[in-house]
Order: structure tokens, then sequence, then C-alpha cells
């Protein structure tokens, strides 16, 4: 043990001093390096995407009363949103969250930390292309932030952009903001392939000796697939919007009915490419959980292999839903009917999940670590973002709910509930070997606790007032009769939204506080099975010394009664058959 | 109580929507009770204790078959309930001479009678600027279409969406069962006039709606028609609104 890893270290040393600050820290080809640039862009850009959040809800609570703080940058409405600003804050905190917060962390970053590590295997395949990546995307999020300063203001026809309100600068006013959407979308498509192929490659060739396909860490298996509707998914997303700047910018006529031009045509390519999109966010959390699940749990998964067809079945059956995003847009009601069929299938992959979590939880030895908290909250949250899409399958049903409020309590379920929670889940459990030291459990529970209530409180009531009418992306909900009797409701869920942002607060502290000043961690703090565990905290460029990793079993095997201890790493070999440990 | 829940329904599909709103509402609602039931009662049971050991377990087929197949039982049920429905809905266009023409601009929804003459694009037809009056109990055909970006009609209380798309023509129905003014916003994002583009939807009783007919669509259709359209409905706006408040 100590002379292999002696020779790792002198080993990195000696690829340290070669490499210098620059190609280290900066422009790195170390796919761990890349997983922290991609942890702090997407960190750093959830608290603009947070604060914009925040804007647009004091503006439901409070209609047309100045937001404080913003009298500084809304000078001539000393503070006051008006309707354009505030559609251009909505566009954007979806914008911002779900490209470059939600992805970057969760495929970004976890997607380049766990997959070589939780292989076995030194590095991506294409490492250049690796940091070209996340140069890249990091561009398109710089692009992304430039439209805030141009004449007009940013995008403002909502993260969606139906056309023909974006293809046309007249009707909304933006000029440039649009066209920087678009732009920086398309630069994000090209940087989110070549991280896809990357991935692809990476887990189809580069695994270590043993790692057969069904012996992956759920992770991976997620992450693979991931990869797989990214390659696909996000190439539509990045013509279709190339097709909007065109039709903006050159006269094309895609979406522009006056010049023969089609405005489902847009529905239909960003859907095709939203829906993925959706499970694109959602299978790395439903990853996360089922890794870190059965290490609190103290008890092997339970269905591996139905957690990975499932998911399987999921991939497929997301190209197949997109039109439930259309069901009263115009499109043929026939095709709609079709599409309710496939979209009430694809709820069953998630029930299989969802009970294969409890039955991991059942009979199980749980320790409530703050990475398993955030686990159970995201497993607890997604049932409710699971359930409440039903209502939306029904086609009848979805007449009358579609395009309010409980669409908007709907997706955040799923995607804060789900994703934002698996994101917190894989920070605390992962940040020990990322970083090479603990974060502070006490700082942990301060941020868990009221992030779980205050999300709840949050977006829960968003239900009710979507049962009663509330239309999404509405400027000022008092200006219609029937939902002015609702509107207590609109102040309960700002006041419980800010309170949901100070919790976030702990987390930062923990986090910078960790990082500096945190306990430094042992190998394996979790005494998890999976083989990133067998290498050093924080791991050396190139990973392990000169021997990687063998593998000789599935990564769930705690409480075997092949071993004393309630784990059993996938890297030790089998007792009798190797003789003597080889770590 | 009723506060929290579903909008007075007034239309007749609106009785199946609710229905199958309610099922679902019933069917979640005790799948959600008893997962989190179980989730809590396994978070207590299976705490960590000194002194024991988790199960040793991969998983057991038949659970796996079954939790596969109860709820996609379930799951066919519901579509097989709501397929039939949706075709009512929107598939099929009962029988009507009621008819009239709405189209969307940015941000008020113009809505068009044929006139006297019972056709449309003739010179007495006659525009309202958000507002449409109907009778109560009759099936109301409305040929909707944008002039600019995409809208949506909305009527909550009629359980009634549906986008008006630029460039195409599509055809919609509903049947008000309960004489009364309706609110009808607009549901998609349009502008920056998206908020507050709405427009109300005066339920009348088959008398009054004969009067009001007389009144504002054949009487002296012939002399007003032409010049006065665009600023008719303009005037006539603000009164009305004060009429139906009392």
């Amino acid at each position: 043990m100590s002379a292999t890893s002696a020779t790792a270290h002198a080993h990195v040393d000696h690829g340290h001093h070669e490499l210098g600050f620059v190609r280290t820290y900066i422009f790195s080809t170390d796919h761990k390096m890349i997983a922290r640039q991609f942890l702090f862009m997407g960190l750093l850009m959830m608290v603009l995407g947070g604060l914009l959040a925040l804007v647009v809800r004091w503006q439901l609570a409070w209609p047309e009363t100045a937001v404080p703080g913003l009298s500084g940058i809304l000078k001539e409405t000393g503070g006051i949103l008006e309707p354009s600003t505030y559609n251009m804050a909505f566009t954007m905190h979806a914008t911002i969250m779900i490209f470059f917060v939600i992805m970057p962390i969760l495929a970004g970053s976890f997607g380049n930390f766990c997959i070589p590590l939780m292989i076995g295997a030194r590095d991506m395949a294409f490492p250049f292309l690796n940091m070209l990546s996340f140069w890249v995307t990091a561009s398109a999020g710089v692009i992304m932030l430039s439209g805030f300063f141009v004449e007009g203001g940013h995008a403002a026809a909502g993260w969606t952009s139906y056309a023909p309100l974006s293809a046309v600068p007249a009707y909304t006013g933006v000029n440039w903001g649009q066209n920087i959407w678009c732009i920086s979308l398309f630069t994000m498509g090209v940087g989110s392939m070549m991280g896809s192929i990357n991935y692809i490659t990476t887990i189809i060739n580069m695994r270590a000796p043993g790692m057969r396909l069904f012996r992956m860490p759920l992770v991976v298996w997620s992450l693979f697939i991931t990869a797989i509707l990214l390659l696909l998914a996000l190439p539509v997303l990045t013509s279709g919007v190339a097709m909007l700047l065109f039709d903006r910018t050159l006269g094309t006529s895609w979406f522009k009915p006056s010049g023969g031009g089609e405005p489902l045509l847009w529905q239909h390519l960003f859907w095709y490419f939203g829906h993925p999109e959706v499970y694109i966010l959602i299978l790395p959390a439903m990853g996360i959980a089922s890794e870190i699940l059965p290490v609190f749990c103290r008890k092997p998964i339970f269905g591996y292999h139905a957690m990975a067809f499932s998911m399987i079945g999921i991939a497929f059956l997301s190209w197949i839903v997109y039109g439930h995003h259309m069901f009263v847009s115009g499109m043929s009601p026939a095709l709609g009917m079709a599409f309710t069929v496939t979209t009430m299938i694809i709820a069953v992959p998630s029930a299989i999940k969802t009970f294969n979590w409890l039955g991991t939880m059942w009979g199980a030895r749980m320790q409530f670590t703050v990475p398993m908290l955030n686990t159970l909250a995201f497993v607890s949250m997604f049932v409710i973002g699971g359930l409440s899409g039903i209502f939306m399958a029904s086609t009848p049903v979805d007449i009358y709910i579609q395009d309010t409020y409980f669409i908007v309590a709907h997706i955040h379920y799923v995607v804060f509930g789900g994703s934002i929670f698996g994101a917190f889940a894989a920070i605390y459990y992962w940040f020990p070997k990322m970083f090479g030291r603990m974060t502070n459990p006490l700082l942990g529970h301060l941020h868990f606790w009221p992030t779980f209530i205050f999300f709840n409180l949050t977006f829960f009531p968003m239900h009710i007032i979507g049962v009663g009418g509330q239309m999404r992306r509405i400027y000022n909900p008092m200006q219609y009769e029937f939902l002015q009797h609702q509107q207590h409701w609109n102040v309960f869920i700002t006041v419980s939204a800010f309170c949901l942002g100070l919790g976030q607060l702990f987390f930062v502290v923990n986090f910078f506080w960790s990082l500096f000043a945190g306990k430094k961690a042992p190998m394996n703090p979790w005494n998890a099975n999976t083989l990133e565990w067998t290498a050093p905290s924080p791991p050396p460029h190139l990973n392990w010394g000169p021997t990687l990793p063998t593998v000789y079993r599935g990564p769930y095997e705690y409480s075997s009664p092949e071993s004393k201890e309630d784990f059993l790493p996938q890297s030790t070999p089998p007792v009798g058959a190797g003789g003597a440990r080889r770590h | 109580m009723l506060d929290w829940w579903l909008p007075e329904n007034v239309s007749t599909y609106g009785q199946e929507i609710d229905w199958l709103f309610h099922l679902i509402y019933y069917i979640t609602g005790v799948t959600f009770v008893l997962v989190f039931v179980t989730m809590l009662a396994f978070i207590v049971m299976y705490r960590d204790r000194p002194g024991r050991r988790a199960k040793y377990t991969h998983g057991n087929t038949t659970l796996e078959i079954v939790w596969t197949v109860v709820p996609a039982l379930i799951l066919v049920i519901l579509t097989i309930l709501s397929v039939p429905a949706w075709s009512r809905i929107k598939m099929t266009m009962p029988e009507t001479d009621f008819e009239v023409q709405v189209t969307a601009k940015q941000f008020n929804w113009q809505v068009i009678y044929p006139g006297a003459d019972g056709k449309f694009g003739t010179a007495d037809d006659k525009m309202l600027l958000d507002e449409m009056h109907v009778p109560v109990n009759k099936v109301v055909r409305v040929i909707l279409k944008s002039q600019d970006v995409i809208h949506s009609f909305f009527v909550p209380q009629f359980r009634m969406k549906q986008d008006a798309v630029p460039g195409r023509e599509i055809r919609q129905w509903f049947e008000a069962t309960k004489p009364g003014r309706y609110e009808w916003p607009c549901a998609e994002l349009c502008g920056f006039g998206h908020s507050g583009m709405r427009g109300w939807i005066y339920v009348h009783t088959p008398d009054e709606y004969g009067k009001w007919a007389a009144e504002n669509l054949t009487a002296q259709a012939a002399p007003a028609a032409a010049p006065a359209e665009e600023p008719k409905p303009a005037a006539a706006e603000p009164k009305k609104e004060g009429k139906a408040k009392k």
C-alpha cells in the first residue's frame, strides 16, 4: 500500500512540476480539475439564477412595488419591475438554472469526476476535448451573461422561446438579447456534444479489468445514458436556435407564418430536445441517489438490474413523449392521444425506481449523514413530482392545468426537489474525494433542514394556486378577478422563497470553510465500495499509482456475509482467490 | 376551503375534466400516503442502531414484477378513461349554428360575429374587443386565429384552453351551462402585455341573448357596420363592463 502510493505521489509531483499553474488550474486536461471548474461555474450561476427567482417572486407577491436592492439597477423605475423586465427575469431564471446550473453541475462536474474514477480509468478518453468542452461551455455562459448589458434587455420570450414571439424582434421589443440567447445556447450545445462523446467513449473503452457493464455503479450507468441523450438531443436544440437566429437576423422564415414558416415547427424541435432534456437533468440525480442510498443503508441496492434497465427504458421513451408539452398547441389532437399513451408508460420506469429505493431502505441500517438526508429528500420529492406529472399526462386534465402554476410546481418538484437535492447530495458525498477535506456536518444539517422545509413551503402551494387557475408567466395576478382571492398564497410562497434563499447561505459558508479549513479527508470516509474510494483524497493526476484497480464484484456488496466488515470494496480480491489484499 | 380548489365549472365537458382530475387526485393521493408512510416507517425502524446488521439482499423478482405491473395497470386504466373525454372535447365537433371568430392579437381578443347575413367576411360582420356574448346551453363554435404571436384561449370556468397559432385556423367548441360573466385570460406568454390580456365571456339566457343580439348585431347593422366598425367596440366596452358589474 505505502509503496504504491509513494510511487503514485512521486509520479504526480513530477507531473505537476512540468505543468505549471495555468495548465494545472486553468487550461487543465485533468478530468478532476475540469469537474471542479464545472462545479464552480454551476454554483456561481446558481447565485444569479436564484436571485432572479426572488425578483420574480417579489413581483408576484407585491406587484409593482420597488424590489429591494434593485433601485440601483432599474434607475428609471426606482426598482419597480416593468412587465418586460419581469419577462426577462423569469426567462433568464429558467435558462440559467437549466443550462448553466444543473447541466454543468450534474452532467458536467459529476460526470467528469465520477466516470473515470468509478470505472477505474486514469482520465477521460479525450482529455484535450474535455478541456475544450469546459471552456466552450464557460464561453457560452459569458455570452449569456453579456445579454444583460445590451440595449433592449435580455431575452424575454420564456426559456421555451416560442416562435414567432421570439422570431420577430418587434413582438417583444428585445433585439440583441434574444440573439445572444441563441448564440449562447448554440455554443453550449457544441460544448455539450464534446463532453457527451467523451463520456460515451470513456465508459465503453476504458473500464478497469473486471469492470463489466453490469458491475458499473448506477451513477455511471445514469451518466452513460445521460450522455447518449445529450448526444442525440442537444444537436436538435442547437440547430433549432440557429434557425431562430437566422429568422431574426438573416430574414429566413422557418417559424414565421408571414414568410410561409410554421410556428409549431419550433415547438416540435424544442420539445424533441426539451423532453429528453428533462431526463438529462434528472437521470444523473437518480444515479446519485442510487449510489448514496446503499452506502448509508449499508445494504446492496434493491434490484440493480431493474434500476439499470428502467433508466434505459426512460431514455428510450423520453424520445416519444415530447408531444405532451403540446396537447393544446394546435398539434393534431389525434397525435395528442398517442402521446398520452407513451407519457403514461414512461411513469412506469419511474415507479420501478421509486419502489426499488424503498426496497433498499427495507431492512437497512440507515445512517443519517448529510448526503443521506439530501438523498432521502430527493427520493421523496421526486415521488411528489412524479405523481403530479400524472395529472398532466391525462390529456383532458391537461387542457385545464396546462400553462398554470400546477406545471410550475411540477417542474420545480422534479428539477429542484429532484436534481438540486441530488446535486447537494453529490456535493456533500464526493466533496472529501474532490477536495480532500470533509464538510462540516453541523453546517450541513443547518443547510439541509431549512432547504427541505422551505422548498416544500415554496413549491407545494403552487399546486394549489395552479388548480385555482393562476397562469404561469403573468406579471401581476391581481389583474385578474378570479385570482385575487388566492393572492395570500403568492405572498406566502414569496416569503418561503426568501427563507429558502437565506438557507443557502449555510451552504456557501460550509463550502468555502470546508474547502480551506475542513478536516482532512481519509481515503474512504464513508466506508464505500466503489473504486474512487481506493484512490487518495484528492486523487492525484492519473488517479492511481502504477497499477489500476481490478474489479472482482458489483458495487453494492454492503453487509455481505463474505466480509466481517459491513462493506466489501469492488477491488478487494475474494478470500481464497487472490490471497492477501493487494492494496 | 372552496377557495383552495378548482373554480366553479360551468361547461358541459368541464364535468368530465373535473371527474378525471378528482380520480387522479385520489389515486395519486393514496399512492403518496402509502409511499410516505412506508418510507417514514423504514426510516424509524431501520435507523442505525448498534449491534444490528443490514439485510443482505439484492432484490426480489416477484416484487419487481408486482410493482411494474400494478402501476402499469393503473396507468392503462387512466389512459382508457382519458382518451374518450379527449376525443369528445378536441376531436369531435357537435352540430351547431352558432359560430364566432376569435382573432387574437397583442394584447386583445377580437371577437367577430357574422352579422345579419350569417356569413363571415361580409360588410355586416361585427367586431367586439375583449368581449364575447353567447347564449347558455348552446354549443358555441369558435374559429380561433392569431394575427401575430401565439396566444392561448383560456376560460377557467369552462375548463377550456386552446392555443391560437398564427397562420392556422383552429376550430374549438364549448357549451356553457350557467349564465354569468366569465374571465377570459390569455394563457400563453405573448409579449410584455401578456399579463392583463383578458376579455370577458357573457353567458346569457336565450331571451337576454336575443335582446343583446338584436341591439348589437342585427339592428342598424346596414348603416353603421362598415364605417363604425373600429371605434364602436372600443366605445361600447366601458359601458358593458359597468353594466355587468352593476
